[in-house]
């Protein structure tokens, strides 16, 4: 093997080299090569959208710690960011949950025909990104075409085309299941996404990082990430919006359903109930004992998807 | 006053070597400088545009950026096969070099911390990572755990060897107190790390191929094989480029690690495939996807089976006499690193998001952009660790030193010449 010289210890100034008119100028003009190189890298920055990166979002606080003016502000701020981006003004409120509630959601899987009405009416109510009319990509609501005889997603195929339902096939929408125990609220490192008193899971777009542990977290594939600025038409925004819910999201931020929380907290049932033809979805209050949502729990057969993994969802499929 | 004072010339001194060196070291350091800059140009871009420039989608929702991220971790943690010998077993040889480990350490934890940054959607919100302004998700979330453990380790390394050599340039002794309980933490931390980032995918139910508890020895296992091939490089680039010798002894000690480690991550291997696919439940469809492809997808396929043959080479070159010598080593060596690389990220990372949970295969592939801010990183990382060997060995040879005249304070001994 290779062997070795003895070392003697250079003198400082062999070392060190005393600093010298020549290798000043050597060591400026490298700056300056250094720094124009730097400029050059960044330049793409000249072309951030002014005004995208606002400085009370970039200083706000957390949900938590916002006071209700502070609220207020940032709700102006953010109607008049969309006014400026995408044309409309919305009307964007934070909408408190209801005491005594708890939403729960079961859908029918006898009565689901596979129309894809709710993904549609999905994106039409909440916002989300599209990049043609009807580009479902970024729904909250994947719909599985499965073969009859038996329930394994893995043989499922999202991209079904043609008359529905067909004869060997049914349909299974999967949303976002508000588990009780959220794996995605646990795996979040800045506490941007948490469940609500009325049992809905939610994201401050304002706060989440863009980590996306939460997808990765998640067993039900139900979060979806703006990989870029959203871009949707204006006549298709919904004005009617809440901060918590189906406000436009920013570009490198995570979204999910919230059982369109703007609707349900004020009476009405989510958008992708309200557009079913076939009856198949039943949404209510878990903790009225009175409620249909109750009655199926009751008295038909359920089946939770992903049981075995163990995160109490508050979605439930049933047969009639 | 006086101490500042000193500090202040010290860190004058380091500046002033850090710009002198030999045409060989200049043109290194500046193909490192102009790589970093495409990189950091790709990176302007990606900032602009949003993570749409990248190969990432909805379902395959981390890439290459959290893959070389869980690489480097272990890289960045297999210091401690250099400090474990030095100061427990009390191996001369091996404290002579456990400072170019700790060096190392320092440098990888630096790329991995830029490449969870670059893996951002929202880089300009970072301090929501950071008490008392943010709001950390600690102890909860696996991911604040891996914040606190990477950047604890960044700063134990940099008291550790920051302490170390400003004792070594005034001459004088170092206080033990000072540096040596930070060493026995920073061997257990060092562990934390990679155990806590392998923690990051086992937490999670949703994902059968992540759940598994042999993730994290795995993890350690591959990582303790992987890091010190590197070293075992890069001690012998150090010795050729710098004046600074290095016996064979520490080079031979960590090869017998090696040795050792690779036969471990790859019994473990044999241990996950047997579970995988000798019960065959559907839990199994990554590893089916991974290993063979899955419903006609198998853009995997071939690189996994790569990493298997470079990794069951490696070893055999590293288990027969053939590895004593040098050219058979570093092959080995090189093949073992590209092997464990591919399986910590097209390996482990990628599968895991494929299937989907509901059961779609999409598969991904780097885009150029993302490619290119990858490859900016490893050059930065490199011109990191080379600038800090460039300051580093002068002041370890006792070249750079506070009294200029005095020869009394160079404690290095001479090595015999054979």
């Amino acid at each position: 093997m290779a062997n070795g010289s003895p070392i003697q210890p250079k003198r400082v100034e062999e070392a060190l080299k005393p600093l010298t008119r020549r290798t000043f100028l050597k060591g400026t003009a490298a700056t300056m090569a250094g720094v124009a190189g730097l400029v050059s890298a960044l330049r793409p920055l000249l072309s951030l959208e002014r005004g995208e990166i606002t400085m009370d979002e970039l200083l706000q606080k957390h949900y938590s710690q916002l006071k209700p003016e502070d609220m207020q502000h940032i709700l102006g701020v953010l109607e008049k960011k969309c006014e400026r981006e995408y044309g409309v003004k919305p009307d964007i409120r934070d909408i408190k949950p209801l005491a005594g509630v708890q939403f729960g959601y079961a859908l029918s899987l006898t009565k689901c025909i596979g129309c894809r009405k709710c993904a549609h009416a999905c994106m039409a109510e909440n916002n989300q990104s599209r990049d043609y009319d009807d580009d479902v990509n970024m729904s909250y609501i994947r719909v599985l075409e499965l073969a009859k005889g038996s329930i394994n997603v893995e043989t499922s195929d999202h991209y079904y085309t043609g008359e529905v339902p067909k004869k060997d096939k049914y349909y299974m929408p999967v949303q976002c299941h508000q588990c009780q125990e959220s794996p995605c609220t646990k795996a979040c490192p800045v506490q941007a996404t948490w469940m609500e008193p009325d049992g809905v899971v939610t994201v401050d777009y304002n706060w989440c990082i863009g980590c996306r542990y939460c997808m990765a977290a998640c067993p039900y594939d139900a979060r979806r990430f703006n990989f870029k600025k959203p871009t949707i038409g204006e006549q298709a925004i919904n004005p009617n919006q809440s901060y918590l819910s189906n406000r436009i999201r920013p570009k490198g931020v995570v979204e999910k359903c919230t059982f369109c929380l703007h609707r349900t907290r004020e009476g009405k049932y989510p958008a992708c109930l309200e557009v079913c033809p076939t009856g198949a979805r039943v949404f209510g209050n878990l903790l009225d004992p009175a409620s249909e949502i109750n009655y199926i729990l009751k008295n038909k057969r359920v089946y939770i998807l992903k049981e075995d993994a163990g995160t109490v969802p508050k979605f439930y499929y049933y047969f009639d | 006053m006086n101490t500042a004072k000193d500090y202040l010339i010290f860190l004058g001194r380091i500046w002033r070597l850090s710009w002198q060196g030999s045409w060989k070291y200049n043109s290194w350091m500046i193909l490192l400088g102009v790589v970093s800059l495409v990189g950091l140009n790709a990176y302007a871009k990606q900032f602009v545009v949003g993570l749409e420039t990248t190969g990432m989608t909805n379902q395959v929702s981390w890439g290459a950026y959290i893959a070389n991220f869980t690489f480097l971790v272990g890289v960045a943690a297999a210091a401690v096969m250099l400090v474990i010998p030095a100061y427990i077993y009390k191996n001369e040889e091996m404290h002579k070099v456990v400072l170019f480990g700790e060096l190392m350490a320092i440098a990888v934890i630096v790329m991995c911390l830029l490449f969870v940054t670059v893996d951002l959607g929202r880089p300009d919100r970072f301090w929501h990572l950071i008490p008392p302004w943010g709001k950390m998700n600690w102890p909860i979330s696996m991911l604040s755990w891996d914040v606190i453990v990477l950047n604890g380790y960044l700063l134990l390394n940099l008291h550790i060897c920051g302490y170390l050599l400003y004792m070594k340039y005034l001459g004088r002794k170092p206080t033990k107190l000072f540096y040596i309980p930070m060493v026995f933490v920073a061997i257990f931390w060092a562990l934390s790390i990679h155990t806590v980032t392998a923690f990051l995918y086992v937490g999670l139910a949703g994902r059968p191929f992540w759940n598994s508890p042999i993730v994290a020895p795995r993890f350690l296992a591959s990582a303790f094989a992987a890091g010190p091939a590197l070293l075992i490089l890069t001690f012998q680039i150090i010795r050729k480029a710098t004046g600074y010798w290095i016996g064979d002894d520490p080079i031979k000690l960590l090869r017998r690690i090696v040795q050792v480690t690779l036969s471990i991550n790859l019994f473990l291997l044999g241990c996950e495939l047997f579970a995988e696919f000798y019960s065959g439940t559907y839990h199994a469809a990554s590893a089916i996807y991974l290993w063979t492809g899955l419903h006609g997808h198998d853009a995997l396929v071939p690189w996994i089976w790569s990493a298997l043959f470079l990794n069951i080479g490696a070893l055999v070159v590293l288990m027969s006499p053939l590895s004593r010598e040098f050219v058979p080593l570093n092959l080995a060596c090189v093949a073992l690193i590209i092997g464990i690389w591919i399986e910590k990220g097209m390996g482990l990372i990628v599968p895991g998001f494929i299937p989907s949970p509901l059961g779609q295969i999409v598969e991904y592939t780097p885009s150029t952009n993302e490619t290119l801010i990858c490859v900016g990183i490893w050059a930065f990382g490199a011109l990191m660790y080379s600038w800090m060997l460039h300051v580093a060995i002068p002041i370890m040879r006792g070249d750079l030193r506070a009294a200029p005249d005095s020869s009394t304070s160079i404690s290095l001994k001479p090595q015999p010449a054979t």
